[in-house]
């Protein structure tokens, strides 16, 4: 899973041509990945035009848990080319003064309904739930995206650079979940990160049984939902048996397509990855068991407000717990949220991470990350603020298996990067810079740098954002 | 026998409770925010007696009995108070049993006060106060009827005499809500309001010929006419939850022909319309972390509303509209001041601003002697997101800084840590 060819590959043009080849398997298949078809909607992304900068005298959180006092971020040719003390810039290099300031890698949240639940939020426009069938794994997340919606902006000037963007949490399999960087573009497909893995929407406990229970169908429990899950999953290992055995002879016609089972069957794969909708720390233990039973690994489990209860069987999983920093009480299943969730099963050894699920709270992922930080140390749990950095950073590239290409100020990988006005810790620091791929995306201080959505044009929304 | 000693000694510990309003505090060497004439006071000491703030300043003589309280290095404030809440009226959102908030009967409309259903016991009000919260206004809805209904401001110390004022308020809805519950039209929305207006004051000056059926037949209800008297005669505040500009300017017209005392909730575009409602003296109740076009009637939302409308001289108090953690009106206070708000006027906005705008700030809202004693010692400045209330009194009384959350924390604190408990945590009891 070389990034290198990328790397060379420094021009636009080559740089979509490599894609394709690159055939990224998130956890290693036991079949060639040409069983279904690639990509029906491949990425577009080019990174915007950049030039050689150089970020000097700031504090650098690298996002991988370290904090360089006096730091400089050297990016270059949309990678960072070095991180560290005393670099020096190359004639030609555009310097920029980080003295009291910050950086950071770009924040990315691996929960985001931006595009599929638009602002404004009118039904015309609402297309993040399915709600047809509690199995819904043939559709797509990308298919609903509205590239115009203003939050996409919004969440950039927070310092959002990559988002994954899930179907909504009503069905038991919600589709697939498509993860963008965060630059405008008037199609999803030039927003879609190159090759990223695929994910899978499923969700645990009462939404699915309560919106398909409350029409009198299945399910209406929570041993509907697992019912449900565990026969889909006996389905697609037959699907798939299918298809293996028609790949091996490749006589007479191959087995229909089903885009539903395909889905699922790429799970089994292990080419798609499965992002769990979760609240309860039982429930959680259930689709582990699940998990085990159809050999499949479950990415994360979103929202685990009891993620707490159980760090060390997340730990043993491999499974991350994608968090808020203090939600709760909106629904039965959130009952037992505390505000030391995330630094709680970040001490019990699990993966943690925050998430917004939210087009107001995306804008300040790095105040609810201070929040929960903040929480525990209160009861001793002792966590550096570079540590911290890391619930919005590298553990959701983890969780999203693009860990190695993004999400921390690392010589080779995108620069994506923060300059905050201060510690991205404090209420009252902003995102002043934001770079995608080494590009200037948003600048607090130059409107040329500030995009605005289609949506926003007129009258429309004219206070969006900042001063007139 | 057994029985009677436990029973003796819940009586004992009542007792012991009650004596306890006589206990005096000396907060001192804390950094004092009086949001009172006397403005900051570094090294500042707040005596507290019998509930109320007996004391504030830099030489206060400290009574042998005081408990001394050192806030050296902190800061010392008023309480936060929530403008707009259902404290007492719902514990699980989703869970319908657990709501009393909202009326859906056509029977009653301004008459509904939900306070009559308010539970001082609910797990949501420890949760909220141990972070600085002290008191709130309790807000009734409808989901039939543009008079939501009136609210109450209620003290989050305790289960008897919380409720401070009832009513403080009658609730309005206009906007897109408003017009879905007026039957598909804003200015049918209007209308209603109207007529009920008139029929307040009609009926003010013709109970007798009513009781004898007399009289017109109204669009209300006797009970609901009754309520709107001290809102048509402007005694009292009329809170209209509303964003668009063009509806804020519905409002201040239905206002001045009524001579309402108006207040603006919501109020995501009224920036646009801030000289009009700075020379109407209508305070605006916002929350300041809205900055997207959610809805064809915020179109004009920006993070700067808070700075734009109190450098025009409007009167600003915030909300989160999420009773939940009614805290992070802080959080939002801060970004309020992120985006050019001056930060002794956030703090106004979520302390004392409530107060002034609900006729309470004779009695709250700043640290000055004669006050009710709503004060709270915090770790570092308030509206910063790492900070924490380090101590909570209030109306004189030290607040137990625990909470559901705080006993689920603590249960499952120690599994997370070197050396974990053999018992399951369900042996872990508070």
């Amino acid at each position: 899973m070389s990034i290198r060819p990328l790397l060379i590959a420094a021009s636009a043009a080559l740089f979509v041509l490599a894609v394709p080849a690159l055939a990224d398997a998130p956890a290693a298949g036991d079949t060639a990945p040409t069983e279904f078809p690639p990509d029906p909607f491949p990425s577009t992304y080019q990174p915007l035009p950049s030039a050689p900068t150089l970020i000097r005298h700031a504090t650098v959180y690298t996002g991988s848990g370290l904090e360089i006092d006096d730091g400089d971020v050297l990016l270059k040719d949309g990678k960072v080319a070095a991180v560290g003390k005393g670099l020096t810039a190359d004639p030609g290099v555009l310097v920029i003064d980080g003295t009291g300031k910050f950086v950071t890698p770009g924040i990315i949240d691996i929960h985001s309904h931006l595009g599929v639940y638009p602002s404004p939020a009118v039904d015309a426009l609402s297309d993040g739930n399915e709600l047809t069938n509690p199995d819904t794994a043939q559709v797509r997340a990308e298919n609903s995206v509205w590239p115009q919606d203003p939050g996409f902006n919004t969440a950039r000037e927070g310092g959002v650079t990559t988002l994954e963007i899930l179907p909504g949490s009503g069905n038991l399999f919600g589709g697939r979940s498509v993860v963008l960087k965060n630059v405008p573009s008037v199609t999803t497909e030039g927003m879609k990160f190159p090759n990223a893995p695929y994910d899978l929407k499923m969700a645990c406990g009462e939404n699915p049984k309560r919106v398909y229970g409350s029409k009198g169908a299945f399910p209406s429990t929570l041993m509907g939902d697992v019912a449900g899950y565990r026969q889909a999953w006996a389905d697609a290992q037959a699907y798939d048996a299918q298809w293996k055995a028609w790949e091996k002879t490749k006589t007479g016609p191959a087995p229909a397509r089903d885009l539903k089972l395909e889905t699922l069957a790429e799970v089994l794969n292990g080419r798609v990855r499965v992002q769990m909708h979760c609240y309860r720390a039982n429930e959680m233990a259930t689709m582990l068991d699940v998990a085990k039973e159809f050999h499949y690994h479950i990415a994360a489990f979103h929202h685990a407000v009891e993620a707490y209860k159980i760090p060390a069987l997340l730990a043993a999983n491999g499974t991350c717990a994608v968090m808020w920093a203090d939600w709760w009480g909106f629904k039965m299943e959130a009952w037992d949220g505390i505000r030391e969730n995330i630094p709680m099963v970040d001490a019990g050894g699990a993966c943690a991470m925050i998430h917004s699920d939210d087009p107001n709270g995306i804008q300040r992922l790095n105040q609810e990350v201070a929040k929960a930080w903040a929480a525990g140390n209160r009861v001793g749990l002792n966590i550096s603020e570079a540590h911290a950095i890391m619930w919005m950073t590298l553990n959701p590239a983890k969780a999203l298996g693009i860990d190695d290409r993004t999400g921390s100020l690392e010589a080779g990988k995108m620069a994506d990067v923060v300059l905050w006005s201060g510690n991205p810790l404090s209420v009252y620091s902003h995102a002043e810079k934001v770079f995608v791929d080494g590009a200037l995306v948003y600048d607090r201080d130059d409107p040329r740098r500030q995009p605005k959505s289609d949506f926003e044009l007129g009258k429309l929304g004219q206070g969006t954002g900042g001063s007139l | 026998m057994k029985r009677l000693y436990i029973y003796m000694s819940l009586t004992l510990a009542a007792l012991a409770a009650a004596p306890a309003l006589a206990d005096t505090y000396a907060i001192t060497g804390g950094t004092v925010y009086t949001l009172g004439t006397a403005g900051k006071i570094d090294n500042g000491t707040v005596l507290i007696r019998d509930g109320k703030i007996v004391a504030v300043g830099a030489d206060v003589a400290i009574p042998a009995d005081a408990k001394r309280i050192d806030a050296t290095g902190k800061m010392v404030t008023p309480g936060v108070f929530d403008p707009e809440s259902v404290f007492g009226l719902d514990e699980v959102d989703q869970v319908n049993e657990t709501q009393d908030e909202a009326l859906t009967s056509t029977r009653y409309s301004a008459a509904f006060d939900p306070t009559d259903g308010i539970n001082p016991r609910s797990v949501l009000i420890p949760v909220n106060r141990l972070e600085g919260v002290t008191r709130a206004v309790v807000a009734g809805g409808s989901n039939s009827s543009v008079l939501g209904g009136l609210g109450s401001v209620i003290s989050l110390d305790g289960t008897e005499g919380y409720v401070l004022k009832d009513p403080v308020a009658l609730f309005v809805t206009l906007g897109e809500a408003g017009k879905k519950l007026a039957g598909g039209a804003r200015g049918g929305a209007l209308l209603q309001l109207r007529e009920a207006f008139q029929d307040a004051k009609d009926y003010a000056q013709n109970r007798a010929a009513y009781d004898k059926a007399g009289r017109r037949a109204y669009s209300l209800s006797r009970l609901d006419l009754e309520a709107l008297q001290p809102f048509v005669t402007g005694q009292l505040p009329v809170v209209v939850q509303v964003d668009r500009a063009s509806d804020i300017e519905a409002a201040l017209k239905l206002a001045a022909d009524f001579k309402l005392k108006l207040v603006i909730s919501g109020g995501a575009e009224a920036w646009m319309v801030a000289d009009k409602l700075a020379r109407a003296q209508v305070p605006v109740i916002l929350n300041p972390l809205r900055d997207l076009p959610e809805a064809f009637e915020s179109l004009g939302s920006t993070l700067e509303d808070a700075a734009r409308l109190q450098k025009a001289g409007v009167l600003i108090a915030f909300e989160t509209g999420d009773s939940h953690k009614s805290w992070n009106v802080k959080q939002a206070a801060g970004n309020a001041v992120a985006n050019g708000l001056p930060w002794i006027e956030a703090l106004k906005a979520i302390m004392l601003n409530p107060a002034r705008i609900y006729g309470l700030d004779k009695t709250s809202g700043t640290l000055e002697a004669g006050k009710d004693a709503d004060v709270v010692i915090w770790s570092g400045d308030p509206l910063e997101v790492t900070s924490f209330a380090d101590a909570v009194f209030i109306r004189g009384q030290a607040v137990p800084m625990t909470s559901r959350q705080t006993e689920l924390r603590d249960r499952y604190l120690p599994y997370v840590k070197p050396n974990p408990p053999a018992l399951p945590p369900a042996y872990s009891k508070p």
